[in-house]
């Protein structure tokens, strides 16, 4: 008896969120994971400075600013309202053609599942489009559109959109047969087929697609955002202020601007597989 | 469950022919099938995989159409050489192989689905029926589970108790508890004779395993091996209700015996044919 209570204890300490994440931070793992960053500073360190202690420059790494001078910049930096504008930027583009592409993507993947001429109609035309890359579009969104802003939502749209369709039309198919047969035995009617079976039936591939696609736009915001202020616009934004060191010859920024994505692309991926998982709650067991 | 109702769910199969005809290749399922099942009967279907079994279930379901025949429930005509696909409707719920719970939904709002689905309940008071028939089958405390977290053994009896919210003439079941092992099928055995007795609905019954059919059914029809029609019926006169020490009884093994003897010269015709498992 007096183990059972003692055993329900440790249940409530091991449960709760406190003891749970100061087990994490003491766990083998995260020891590791630091070992290994760590150790890698340190060898990026020492690349950095060859001259200094080697005699001589070692190659690609010998190139590349020291984390000191990277950690330096980055400290400036962090003053700087400019640096904190790219950030903006960056993420209201990612926000907004990733919004789109799945507002417009997770109708459009659905109503090719469920309706056949439609998908007869407009299935191989979206085939033809999608194996063109994003950046393929560059051009061509620059002309379609009116401002630099639109263009650039429009090719971060391209990248997510083929994603997100793609994976809500394959979910829609692996939905098993006879759990619409059921649900028609039971007397559902087509609507109820396809906001009770169908809509829960693709969430975990909007959940999948979204989590891929999310990935995808940040790829192409960096991209179309070094495309467009090369050809003159001023459009900044991460891709835009890395690009700008480049041409201002400042390296440390370069490393600034890409871990900087790094971490926006990390959590933004997080923020989605958080809220996405939502939509999928039997899946959490 | 009411338990004493106008005994209804009488089946009437006349003659059905059912032929896949997808490619030329003109498959024979059922070939001039006739059977009656009686309003409350447990009707147990023995055959080898691949016979047709399942196709003659699916025609009385509703989900494919007959070539020839008819099907009549209750004296009405599911389907005939007017209509050539019965209607789906609650009135025939099928429970399937591998179970076909809805995996988003909780077991308690699998159970309420038909109600609402069709319009006879509010969505409360289908839940609260829900609840009652959950407790009333030994599966209270499991209402909020996702089929996902329970074991395979308590989803076949939550989709029971689902088929049955909906007061069917007759329960469809297809292979429901293949794939599971003997200690959880002679539990679900059980359960089912134990709803059975409460309910006396008419439970049509397909099965590979020979000892479940003469356990659970009042008749055991053993089918030809493609195409399917009825070869040999056997009346299994052991009373209702019964329970597990009729396994060891010495009439149990006489019919057995002679369903076992039935059933393999067509196990054997099925599989030098080579028929896949369906």
């Amino acid at each position: 008896m007096a183990s059972d209570v003692s055993l329900a204890v440790d249940e409530r300490e091991r449960r709760s969120s406190g003891a749970r994440l100061r087990r994490k931070l003491n766990s083998v793992s995260t020891r590791r994971a630091a070992v290994s960053i760590v150790v890698a500073l340190l060898l990026w360190q020492l690349g950095a400075t060859g001259p200094s202690w080697l005699g001589m420059r070692i190659p690609i790494l010998g190139a590349s600013p020291s984390p000191v001078a990277v950690a330096q910049a980055w400290s400036h930096l962090v003053a700087d309202p400019n640096y904190w504008r790219s950030w903006y930027l960056s993420l209201l583009r990612v926000l907004f053609g990733f919004a789109s592409a799945t507002l417009v993507g997770v109708p459009f993947g659905l109503l090719l599942a469920v309706h056949p001429t439609f998908r007869a109609i407009s299935y191989p035309a979206f085939e033809l489009l999608r194996p063109i890359p994003p950046l393929a579009w560059v051009p061509a969104s620059i002309i379609f559109w009116p401002t630099q802003e639109l263009s650039i939502a429009f090719v971060i749209f391209i990248g997510a959109f083929y994603t997100i369709v793609i994976n809500v039309l394959g979910g829609a198919e692996a939905i098993d047969v006879r759990l619409i047969q059921a649900a028609r035995s039971m007397g559902a009617s087509r609507g109820n087929i396809f906001w009770r079976l169908i809509l829960p039936g693709v969430a975990p591939s909007i959940r999948v697609g979204m989590e891929v696609a999310i990935g995808i736009t940040w790829e192409v915001v960096v991209a179309a955002e070094m495309i467009s202020s090369g050809s003159g616009g001023a459009g900044g934004g991460l891709g835009f202020f890395i690009w700008n060191s480049y041409i201002g010859g400042s390296y440390p920024n370069i490393v600034v601007g890409m871990i900087s994505i790094g971490i926006a692309g990390y959590a933004s991926s997080t923020v989605v597989r958080v809220a996405a998982g939502r939509l999928t709650p039997w899946q959490r067991a | 469950m009411n338990a004493s109702q106008v005994p209804r769910g009488a089946l009437s199969l006349q003659d059905v022919v059912k032929i896949y005809d997808p490619d030329g290749s003109n498959v024979m399922a059922v070939d001039h099938c006739s059977l009656k099942v009686e309003a409350g009967e447990i009707c147990m279907i023995v055959g080898p995989s691949g016979c047709g079994k399942t196709s003659l279930l699916n025609a009385i379901a509703g989900f494919h159409d007959i070539d020839r025949g008819s099907i009549r429930l209750d004296g009405e005509v599911l389907c005939g050489p007017d209509r050539r696909q019965a209607p789906i409707g609650p009135d025939r719920v099928v429970v399937f192989q591998n179970g076909a719970l809805f995996p988003w939904k909780t077991n308690l709002e699998n159970i309420a689905f038909g109600p609402i689905a069709q319009g006879r309940l509010s969505r409360a008071e289908a839940r609260d029926k829900a609840r009652a028939m959950m407790a009333e089958a030994g599966l209270s405390g499991y209402e909020n589970d996702y089929p996902g977290q329970v074991s395979s053994g308590l989803r076949r009896r939550v989709e029971i108790v689902r088929a049955l919210i909906n007061d069917p003439a007759v329960l469809l079941l297809d292979e429901p508890y293949r794939a599971l092992d003997a200690l959880t099928k002679s539990v679900l055995h059980e359960s089912l004779l134990e709803i059975y007795y409460k309910t006396r609905k008419t439970i049509f019954f397909i099965t590979h395993d020979l000892e479940e059919a003469i356990f659970l059914g009042h008749r055991v029809v053993v089918m030809t091996s493609r195409p399917c029609r009825p070869k040999r019926i056997f009346d299994v006169d052991i009373p209702h209700p019964r329970d597990y020490g009729v396994l060891t009884s010495k009439r149990f093994r006489e019919i057995a015996a002679e369903v076992a003897e039935a059933v393999n010269e067509e196990a054997l015709k099925s599989f030098t044919r080579g028929e896949r498992e369906g």
